[in-house]
């Protein structure tokens, strides 16, 4: 008798749930695990257009663009938010994007547009780079390095720790930067004289960052990070501070610039809400919001940075670049004579 | 015996239907579709894995740090277990409740522990080098073998302690005074009887132990550092980084082998040494400390336990409360200034961001899917042990019985892409749904569940059973009054680690998930990715907090009696 009275409650519920009146318009996101976002502008957007946005975390990067790859028959959401200049290739490989000339792409430059047919289009940047911890170095008396070749001289051996390509992104972002500074004739010389400098090598940018930078725990003073992270230090100082205790090393080629990108997902039944989340992402008003969610910055030259990183920033001039065609093409190969190289 | 065998088929249906939709159909479905994609045919995969020095190189060291770390837990478990078996004494079950908390800690933060113990501006170093005015750290501990060993006996040695120890409690000590009396010494006591009599239950936490160090990633990741490699991380690593899925699918069919070796070898085993015995209540087999002997060895037990299993742990909640900028000065100092800010930011949302928490309510999240995880994964798994402990030499539970160890042996990144292609499609459309997670955290509790009921559902004496029923009890009877107060305590053996492993579980990158209802080791994570010390900070008071609720929810659970059962 209870459990029929169970199973007739469940029986109800479930009717109840499938005549439920026809709210807004729910528009599903898939993004990474670093996506964030202000609830008031968030919630100002579903108000304006009337729409429920739904988001899914898909776990990091290639996760992400895997699960998207994986699930082209029967898509996961709508839209795709995350995908970078390291995994493009692999994204449009597969043909999980349709193409969607946004208007708002007017206001991006072009160096940021790396897919020419607009399958992809691009939401924000951020740069890999060496960050130093600045009271070592004064200290010790020690001019600070400006470029890649510096880390090679003698007084900074010991000093570096840097993440395995094959397992971090920050990690893999910089062996880019080395083959595209150094060649890929060059770039494997450089790391063996990094090696003979006592290179230290960790698989994940938080225990290179919270474990051996010795701005937190560690020994080592120089540490690949990115070039966001001096003004986080001000901005999540323990107590409030005036200079950032670390900086970036922004010199020619030494930081490797990711680039994400969203994209309407092949296969979806509201491509007009995807179309509309994609302009909102590339608006001013989702733009502005980004640095202080997600740590990275924004591509639409209208877009206005918050004060401390106006003041604490440092964005490279020549960042290094590399063409993702050419990424997909030899990544493998990249990583596994590093992996010879350095960890053999 | 007919009635028998029906009633074993009746009790498989549902635990087999649940791992037949969750767990074998994505599982098939990924390993096809990533087969298929080579395009040098299906062999290639295969022979370019077996052929290749790395690989073999990957298989060898997955076995050996299995291996000693199997053994490591087991040297420091057994003897624990002994102690909690055998003798009551103050603080014993907030000992036992501490014990399982690292099953509940995630990687990233055990790491920050042991670093903030041994690492190179660890506790330790900065002790002995100021003790002995050394210039450098001279204990390195992160990035070695050792590191791995450390965190695989910490995170595994409450499974030897809870498994072996519950059914030691119930062994009757008489046969071992017996012994005693007769002449023979402790140590020949201990070999000629008691350990034939705990081999099943030690064969069975060893297999657990082995198959999760087997297929350790975390651990390998963060405080092996980037010279090791197990089977999961270059399943890892073959997946994500490089999409070459043809040879990840190889790779996970390899470590399913071994898991699967390991288990039949099990299996085998086992069978040989179960013998029904007449399982004593535990206040026919506990006595209190009363000889310096026994205080001497059970307080020497008891300190080992506590420097492994608490002080990385101990070392984090210090951390929690220490102002970090103190830690960055070189000279290193051994009493920090004390601060309670990273708590307080906690409950702050300081960005506005849309995916904050307070800690409240993660942790209310955290419970709600443990909870879930502890009813699911009994509700399956106590069939299932009811199935196999009737009659373990039946062709069905000789085959079933390796099996349902094979969700251990899986590799996380590679059933989590199961689940996107398999659950796609009504009724079955839950890839993002919240039920997912519950459903692949007792996937992972299911194996734990079935291996500590089993030994005790096992050493029921038949003729109990029997004579209940010539005594016209039916057989549900025979389950309310035999069968359920013998295994009461198994049960809540069981129903603790299905709580641990889904408290701790960290299942954001194999699944997908709802980043508006987070689990405290997503938060913990999220913070830990950000730089800054108040991110940093906020990370490790998160991770006492969640010490603090693991170690009060073991507790509760301790106390929990089902209905009137209690012990017979």
């Amino acid at each position: 008798m209870k459990t029929k009275n169970i199973l007739l409650g469940i029986f109800f519920i479930f009717v109840i749930v499938a005549c439920a009146p026809k709210g807004p318009e729910t528009l599903t996101v898939m993004t990474h695990d670093s996506f964030a976002i202000s609830e008031s502008i968030l919630t100002a957007f579903e108000q304006e257009h009337n729409i429920k946005v739904q988001f899914i975390e898909a776990g990091d990067t290639g996760t992400a663009v895997n699960k998207a790859a994986l699930a082209k028959d029967k898509p996961l959401a709508d839209v795709f938010y995350g995908v970078d200049n390291t995994f493009l290739s692999r994204a449009l490989n597969e043909g999980i994007f349709d193409v969607y000339e946004s208007p708002l792409l007017a206001d991006i430059p072009d160096e940021f547009k790396l897919d020419p047919q607009n399958r992809a289009l691009p939401v924000d940047f951020g740069d890999v780079c060496l960050n130093y911890e600045v009271a070592y170095f004064q200290e010790n008396n020690l001019t600070p390095p400006q470029n890649l070749e510096d880390l090679l001289k003698p007084e900074y051996a010991g000093l570096l720790a840097v993440e395995n390509p094959a397992t971090s992104s920050p990690g893999l972002a910089f062996l880019f930067a080395t083959v595209a500074h150094f060649g890929e004739d060059g770039y494997l010389d450089f790391w063996r004289g990094l090696v003979e400098n006592d290179l230290k090598v960790v698989n994940d940018w938080e225990t290179a960052y919270y474990n051996e930078f010795s701005q937190w725990g560690g020994t080592r003073p120089i540490v690949v990070s990115y070039g966001s992270s001096p003004p986080f230090e001000v901005i999540f100082a323990e107590e409030p501070i005036d200079e950032p205790p670390t900086a970036a090393v922004i010199g020619t080629g030494s930081c490797f610039r990711q680039i994400e990108f969203v994209g309407i997902l092949s296969g979806t039944a509201n491509r007009r809400l995807a179309e509309l989340w994609i302009d909102f992402m590339l608006s001013p008003t989702f733009q502005e919001d980004i640095p202080l969610q997600m740590y990275v910055f924004p591509v639409n030259a209208n877009a206005q940075l918050d004060e401390t990183f106006q003041e604490y920033l440092a964005i490279p001039d020549e960042p290094a670049f590399l063409p993702p065609a050419d990424i997909a093409t030899h990544r493998e190969e990249w990583i596994n004579a590093w992996t010879e190289l350095v960890l053999r | 015996m007919k009635n028998n065998r029906s009633l074993s088929i009746f009790f498989w249906i549902v635990p087999l239907a649940f791992l037949g939709i969750f767990y074998f159909y994505p599982l098939g479905s990924i390993l096809k579709l990533s087969l298929a994609r080579s395009e040098a045919g299906l062999l290639t995969p295969f022979i370019e894995a077996f052929t290749s020095a790395s690989v073999r190189r990957v298989v060898g060291f997955t076995f050996w740090q299995a291996l000693l770390s199997t053994l490591l837990t087991l040297l420091l478990g057994l003897p624990g277990a002994y102690l909690f078996a055998r003798y009551n004494f103050r603080g014993k079950s907030i000992l036992r409740a501490i014990s399982g908390v690292p099953f509940v800690m995630p990687t990233l933060v055990v790491a920050a522990g042991f670093s903030a113990l041994l690492g190179p501006n660890g506790w330790v170093n900065i002790g002995l080098m100021k003790i002995f005015n050394l210039a450098d750290p001279p204990i390195e501990f992160l990035h070695t073998l050792v590191a791995i060993l450390a965190a695989h006996v910490f995170y595994n040695t409450t499974i030897v302690l809870r498994m072996v120890g519950d059914f030691w409690s119930h062994l009757d000590p008489r046969l071992g005074k017996a012994a005693l009396v007769l002449g023979a010494n402790r140590w020949s006591v201990f070999k000629e009887v008691s350990l034939p009599l705990l081999a099943p239950v030690i064969l069975a936490a060893g297999l657990l132990v082995f198959i999760f160090d087997f297929t350790s990633f975390g651990v390998i990741l963060i405080l092996g550092g980037p010279h090791f490699a197990t089977l999961e991380v270059e399943i890892f690593y073959q997946t994500i980084s490089l999409f070459n899925l043809p040879l990840a699918a190889v790779l996970s069919v390899l470590q399913l082998g071994c898991t699967l070796l390991m288990t039949i070898l099990y299996t085998r085993l086992s069978t040989r040494v179960t013998q029904p015995l007449n399982l004593q209540a535990k206040r026919h087999t506990q006595s209190k400390l009363s000889t310096w002997r026994q205080k001497i060895i059970a307080t020497g037990i008891s300190v080992l336990l506590l420097i492994i299993l608490t002080t990385p742990l101990l070392a984090l909640a210090g951390r929690s409360v220490t102002s970090l900028g103190v830690i960055n000065s070189r000279e290193g100092s051994l009493a920090p200034g004390l601060t309670l800010a990273f708590y307080q930011e906690l409950g702050i949302n300081r960005q506005e961001s849309l995916f904050y928490v307070p800690p409240i309510t993660a942790i209310g999240i955290s419970l709600a899917y443990a909870g879930a995880t502890v009813l699911l994964a009994l509700s399956m798994g106590l069939p299932a042990a009811w199935a196999l402990a009737r009659d373990r030499k039946s062709p069905l539970n000789r085959i079933l019985d390796p099996l349902i160890m094979l969700p251990l042996g899986t590799s996380a990144v590679t059933l989590g892409l199961g689940f996107i292609i398999a659950l796609a499609h009504p009724p079955l459309d839950l890839r993002t749904s919240p039920l997912l997670i519950p459903i692949a955290h007792t996937l992972v509790a299911f194996p734990f569940v079935v291996r500590s009921l089993t030994p005790a559902l096992q050493s029921i004496q038949p003729r109990l059973r029997h004579a209940a029923a010539v005594l016209g009890a039916s057989p549900r009877q025979v389950i309310r009054h035999i069968d359920l107060p013998i295994i009461g305590r198994s049960l809540l053996v069981a129903a603790t680690f299905a709580f641990t492993i889904s408290l701790g579980e960290f299942g954001a990158t194999s699944l997908l998930s709802r980043p508006e209802y987070p689990t405290v080791p997503v938060v913990i994570y999220r913070l830990l990715s950000r730089p800054g010390a108040l991110n940093y900070g906020q990370a490790l008071a998160l991770s006492t907090i969640l010490m603090i609720f693991a170690t009060v929810g073991m507790l509760a659970i301790e106390r929990f009696r089902i209905a009137d059962v209690g012990e017979f």
